[in-house]
């Protein structure tokens, strides 16, 4: 379980974080959703301790994330997988040593244990042999996406944190990077927490969805709840989504 | 302006905190450097060959239409230009065009990993982004930029004697001779200094601009020329200074 208690973050005279609590549940697809400038990268970032709040408290199974020093974060974070945006794959590494680079890192297995690790993380997201030796930079995106994803789960982390996965891929790799997060989430038995504006992955994977707005919490609740809340701001936010626009102009 | 430039001091000061902590892996932080080597170091070698020979060659040219005279032997020509080159040519020359090579290259690199959000998993992994990607840099530049400056020396030295020889400017022989006479070994320790000392700027400084870019690929452009004119400052700056504490 993640507990994210009373976090608050200003840069400069502009409040992105306004005291948020939000419980984010084990073995769950968490969703973090809301317009941009909610205040959801800068909440990630929080959690995963790229960005240091003001005030508040992040416990990762109730071990004090925020107050940490700098070298016992150094272990916790081994527990941790994130896929950025943009991927973030390392572009002067084939993607076969991508993936092994966290375990050249910190794990003790022998070349060959690592090999079939590799071999097997790559293989669960569907990555072909053909694509190992390619840089990252020949792949499409929902390759590189799902090379990502194969990165972070490497160490097999207890923790997966994604920053919107879906963004600029079509709505058909959309669809199958959602599904893969979530089968690896309940495979795995991990904690997600997912970054998106995509109404779509809400009612797919969100088991577990928080919406926010200028920097609070407006709604929290299991995914296909979210369409029976009578709270005005979480109305408007999903009537204005993609989703309904679309089902909007296909009804006129 | 004034202190725009001391926060910047400090922020470059605080860096270099950050680039010498103890390393999360020694053995990859070494296959780094190897790799750093192979790129910043082997990769200058037919860079620093092309421009000492020629450098070496107008050296002689020069030195012998200056000092044609037929009261000034050929074995002076041999030492000015044996001394010019040793002294300034090849740790102060190619030290500046080693940072428009090297240097640029540093600061692009950081940058586009930057703006990529490449140092953000590393962080999210746990590994210190600015130690893993800069002390290997660092380490590859100052072992291997003195190699350079000696490769750079032999191949001036070598480059003025075939000009010289060449095109009729002086007695080969009594050339060669000037190369020898009355050398002094500190100055190889002088050239040698400076270079690190100019390694350590290159290295330094330019992976500190492109650590902290913000923005895109119009930014990390701009990180990298800033760069290559802070490195540039720097040098001519530490030329003197360092000529002036060890020549003196």
């Amino acid at each position: 379980m993640i507990e994210v208690r009373g976090i608050k973050k200003a840069f400069g005279d502009q409040e992105v974080l306004k005291g948020i609590d939000m419980d984010l549940k084990p073995g769950q697809c968490n969703l973090i959703i809301g317009s941009s400038g909610s205040g959801k990268t800068v909440m990630l970032k929080s959690i995963v301790g790229l960005i240091q709040p003001d005030a508040g408290q992040v416990l990762l199974d109730g071990r004090d994330w925020t107050a940490m020093k700098e070298r016992d974060r150094k272990v916790l974070r081994q527990e941790m997988g994130m896929v950025f945006q943009g991927s973030a794959l390392f572009t002067s590494l084939s993607v076969e040593d991508n993936v092994r680079f966290p375990l050249d890192f910190f794990s003790t297995m022998s070349a060959s244990e690592k090999d079939q690790r590799v071999a097997f993380c790559l293989d669960r997201v569907r990555i072909p042999q053909s694509a190992l030796a390619k840089n990252p930079a020949e792949l499409s995106g929902g390759m590189q996406k799902r090379v990502a994803i194969a990165r972070a789960i490497v160490l097999n982390p207890k923790y997966l944190f994604c920053d919107e996965p879906n963004s600029g891929l079509d709505p058909e790799t959309s669809i199958v990077i959602d599904q893969l997060i979530q089968e690896i989430t309940h495979e795995f038995g991990m904690t997600t927490v997912v970054n998106t504006h995509d109404m779509n992955s809400v009612l797919e994977i969100g088991d577990h969805v928080v919406l926010m707005r200028h920097g609070y919490k407006v709604w929290e609740g299991a995914g296909p709840d979210i369409l029976q809340s009578t709270d005005q701001e979480v109305v408007d936010y999903v009537f204005r989504s993609a989703l309904f626009k679309k089902v909007r102009a296909a009804l006129k | 302006m004034l202190s725009g430039f001391f926060r910047g001091l400090g922020s470059y000061f605080l860096f270099l905190g950050a680039v010498f902590r103890r390393p999360e892996s020694w053995r990859e932080y070494f296959k780094s450097f190897f790799r750093e080597v192979d790129l910043l170091g082997m990769s200058s070698i037919p860079l620093v060959v092309f421009i000492s020979l020629f450098m070496g060659a107008v050296l002689t040219i020069q030195t012998a239409i200056n000092l044609d005279d037929p009261f000034i032997p050929d074995l002076y020509i041999g030492v000015a230009v044996r001394e010019g080159i040793l002294l300034e040519f090849a740790p102060t020359i190619v030290s500046l065009i080693l940072a428009g090579k090297v240097g640029s290259n540093i600061s692009s690199s950081l940058g586009t990993m930057r703006v990529t959000e490449q140092m953000d998993a590393l962080q999210v992994m746990g590994i210190n982004p600015a130690s893993y990607l800069v002390l290997p840099k660092i380490g590859a530049s100052l072992l291997f930029f003195p190699i350079l400056v000696i490769f750079s020396i032999f191949m001036g030295l070598l480059g003025g004697y075939l000009a010289g020889d060449w095109l009729h400017l002086v007695n080969p022989d009594n050339f060669l001779m000037g190369y020898f006479d009355e050398f002094q070994p500190y100055y190889v320790v002088y050239a040698l200094t400076k270079t690190v000392v100019f390694a350590f700027i290159i290295s330094s400084i330019s992976a500190w601009y492109g650590y902290y870019v913000k923005g895109g690929a119009v930014e990390v452009g701009k990180a990298s020329t800033k760069a290559v004119v802070a490195m540039s400052f720097s040098i001519i700056l530490f030329n003197y200074i360092l000529t002036d504490v060890m020549l003196q």
